[in-house]
């Protein structure tokens, strides 16, 4: 004890102040900052050290794949490598510019180009994203590419008129560079006209905003679904005895444990117009035979099979709201003069919002991004836009417009997010 | 002694649980045939162990559970099937359920918002609870900014803004610290005085009972044991689970050797005999159970009534306490006998393997039934 006290004493002038310097500074008259960095540098390298795999998996997995889908959505140069002479030529002249007979030497060299190359196919899918059917319009001209003589405007022409489409020219017009925002445009039913403008597309290839409206909209309708159905099994869970709640909750968690695709056949095998609830309404005489009810392979089905599958999201963040709010104080408010609807809207409910705002944008975003249920039980009405995307990838190989929907369907996302943040903040927000 | 409050008098209680029966399973009874007259403006604490009935009770002067038989009165009025929003009455919980989304403000206002009440008055009266408490300053706070005697204080407020006439207080002190609860305590009774609010108060500490009540109702196995004022409760228990309950007390067991009206005597087991009052023993020959108050036990002969019987006793530990030396002696086989002796300038000071022999006046031996 002496000791200590001997040391501590002359602080104040050997140690711990310096009013001269204006900084505090250790014993032996280093910077109280810096050895205290120094001090700590080992323990936070350790922790580094700890985190480090989760960090590069993250970064492998998570970071660089998103990136590289946000570039593809904004780069495709499939068109601009290939045909470098024509790319050259949509340089020089401003767009609206009739092509000429030098547009035309530049695309019969290109075509020639990738016949020599084997890439007319590649090229001509490029182009097909935005013309359907000028696939064949490519490889079949690239194969007669070296019969091609001056002038070649009407050596192109002769072998397939469509090379005169200024449609075409306009496409390929956007195309001739690298970094291109058609896909943005395209994923938002725009285009551009002859003139370059910005310009919706016709009324009948508009699908993409539709489907995305489509799927905000049921996913809302989801969502407010599942805290319907969610908030008073919350409850229940929540004022029940531990041994009985507990009991509920794995009936609650059941659906977690067994696979997706079962839990969605098995919503096909009770929906379906031959399936188990059709034929107990039919053998009970609520309806006759002719008029079964489709409950599935459309909207319908989506939303009951997915509200199946995002109630426990919705449950557990509420759950985990609800378990630790005191009985008392529905008790003290009854006790102060409220009825019990007043007691439950003015007490109960505000004390729920942290949980019902995780639990609502958590379903929300789950139901936002969900594939795999619209696309069995779906039909052609309960699609989502994710279907659409998945689409893109697989079947069309359009990858840069599957990119592209993935990236506003994620800003849309962020938004949302940021939305919740500035009403609710996420600082209330509480997921168990 | 303090006198009998209006409780009793026959001009009708304010508050009456008349034949109260509780049951929560159908099998067992939580509360067993519960009768309890509360005058107006009497502060009575129902006082007892955990699980003896008494909150139950409370919960169903507020409302939160129904009586399985029987009525409750409030004002002569049955209140069985009333609500508790319609009942008017005022409580305090133990954890306070000040409601944490809400500042003070807004917790007070929330009884006066259900009424109905127009904005001016409704400040006026928050202001006005406000400073009853001393917590004027704090209307603007959320209660998670506030200590717990702070919040204990805002609860307080919160149940008497709307000026009900019956307040109920569920443990309202269990959570603070000694010093604290203390000073709670003396801020409820002035409340309770200046304000003339008829209180029940449930609480399972004595010394709050005690101290606070006009009248205490001991609870033990879903019944009222004793119903006195704290003196009475202190000084007579009417039987042995209140005697021990209630305070530190010696006890001593043995057979009814002689039985007359207001003298009896008692032999131990030792075979030594003693004095004592009979309080709820009926014959010659029966057992029983002689309770003494540690500091009613003398060992000085010129401080006993002459004649009186008086026991062996040996020193086994003596516990300076600063106000008191608390002696633990070895009477009649037994060595939990405790002696409470005033750290007066002249006392005799008591070493451990001392011999002395103790006595009392009988009517602070009070022999009991055998528990």
């Amino acid at each position: 004890m002496a000791d200590i006290t001997a040391d501590i004493a002359p602080g104040p002038t050997a140690g711990s102040s310096d009013p001269a310097a204006g900084r505090l500074t250790t014993a032996d008259g280093q910077p109280l900052a810096r050895a205290l960095a120094r001090a700590q540098a080992r323990s936070r390298r350790r922790a580094l050290l700890l985190v480090a795999p989760l960090l590069l998996f993250v970064l492998i997995t998570f970071v660089v794949p998103i990136g590289q889908m946000l570039y593809r959505s904004v780069h495709n140069d499939a068109f601009a490598r290939n045909m470098p002479n024509l790319a050259i030529w949509f340089a020089d002249h401003p767009a609206g510019t009739e092509p000429d007979e030098a547009a035309f030497a530049a695309l019969a060299a290109d075509l020639q180009k990738a016949r020599a190359d084997k890439t007319a196919g590649e090229v001509g899918t490029r182009i097909n994203y935005e013309i359907s059917g000028t696939r064949s319009l490519f490889t079949s001209s690239a194969r007669n590419a070296d019969d091609l003589q001056p002038p070649y405007r009407e050596s192109v022409l002769a072998l397939d008129e469509d090379w005169g489409d200024p449609r075409l020219w306009q496409v390929m017009r956007g195309a001739s560079t690298a970094y291109t925002a058609s896909f943005y445009l395209a994923a938002l039913d725009l285009t551009r006209d002859e003139t370059g403008a910005i310009a919706r597309v016709e009324e009948n290839r508009r699908v993409y905003v539709r489907l995305f409206v489509k799927t905000l909209a049921l996913s809302a309708l989801i969502t407010g679904i599942c805290l319907m159905l969610g908030f008073p099994v919350a409850h229940l869970l929540a004022v029940l005895p531990l041994a009985r709640s507990n009991l509920l909750m794995i009936l609650v968690l059941l659906p977690f444990w067994t696979s997706l695709l079962v839990r969605t056949t098995s919503w096909m095998v009770l929906l379906q117009e031959q399936g188990v609830i059709n034929n107990m309404l039919v053998a009970g005489g609520v309806i006759d035979d002719g008029s079964r009810i489709r409950m599935m392979y459309n909207q319908a089905g989506t939303i009951i099979a997915m509200v199946h599958i995002l109630l426990p999201f919705m449950i557990l963040p509420l759950y985990s709201v609800m378990r630790p709010i005191n009985p008392s104080y529905v008790r003290a408010a009854r006790s102060l003069g409220a009825t019990s609807w007043t007691a439950f809207r003015r007490v109960y409910l505000p004390q729920t919002l942290p949980g019902i705002g995780a639990g609502s944008l958590l379903v929300f975003i789950l139901a936002v991004g969900y594939y795999i249920t619209p696309a069995l039980v779906g039909g052609a009405s309960g699609q989502l836009i994710s279907n659409l995307i998945a689409y893109h990838m697989q079947d069309s190989l359009n990858w840069s417009m599957a990119a592209a929907l993935a990236a506003i369907l994620l800003a849309i996302v962020l938004m949302l997010y940021w939305l919740y943040d500035r009403l609710i903040g996420i600082d209330n927000m509480k997921l168990g | 002694m303090t006198a009998q409050p209006a409780a009793a008098s026959a001009d009708g209680a304010f508050v009456e649980f008349d034949r109260v029966q509780k049951s929560y399973d159908g099998e067992t009874l939580v509360v067993k045939d519960l009768n309890l007259q509360i005058g107006k403006g009497e502060f009575l604490t129902m006082l007892g162990p955990s699980g003896s009935g008494k909150t139950t009770c409370l919960m169903m002067l507020a409302g939160f559970e129904t009586a399985t038989h029987g009525e409750i009165r409030l004002g002569g009025r049955p209140i069985n099937s009333v609500p508790p929003h319609k009942r008017g009455i005022g409580m305090v919980f133990q954890n306070y359920a000040l409601f944490p989304h809400m500042s003070v403000a807004e917790n007070l206002a929330f009884p006066l918002e259900v009424r109905g009440l127009g904005k001016a008055e409704r400040e006026a009266k928050i202001l006005r609870a406000l400073d009853m408490v001393q917590m004027g300053r704090f209307a603007s706070r959320r209660p998670s900014q506030l200590s717990g005697g702070q919040q204990q204080r805002i609860a307080l407020a919160r149940a008497l803004v709307f000026d009900p006439e019956l307040v109920l207080m569920d443990e309202p002190l269990g959570a603070l610290d000694k010093q604290l609860r203390e000073h709670m305590q003396f801020e409820i009774k002035r409340l309770h005085d200046q304000l003339g609010i008829t209180v029940v108060y449930v609480t399972h500490d004595q010394g709050e009972a005690l101290t606070m009540s006009d009248r205490v109702a001991v609870f033990n196995d879903g019944r009222i044991q004793q119903l006195a004022p704290p003196a009475e409760l202190y000084e007579r228990p009417k039987n042995s689970f209140v005697a021990q309950f209630i305070g530190e007390n010696n006890k001593l067991p043995g057979t009814v050797e002689e039985f007359g009206e207001d003298r009896a005597v008692v032999r131990l087991a030792s075979g030594e005999v003693i004095d004592a009052t009979p309080v709820n023993i009926r014959s010659k020959g029966q057992q029983t159970l002689v309770s003494i108050r540690p500091e009613r036990v003398e060992f000085k002969p010129e401080m006993m009534p002459a004649g009186a019987h008086t026991l062996d006793a040996e020193v086994v530990e003596v516990i300076y306490m600063g106000d008191i030396f608390r002696t633990r002696l070895k009477v009649a086989g037994s060595d939990d006998f405790v002696m409470k002796c005033r750290n007066t300038l002249g006392q005799t000071r008591l070493v451990p393997g001392q011999h002395v022999r103790i006595g009392w006046h009988p009517q602070d031996a009070r022999a009991l039934d055998p528990l």
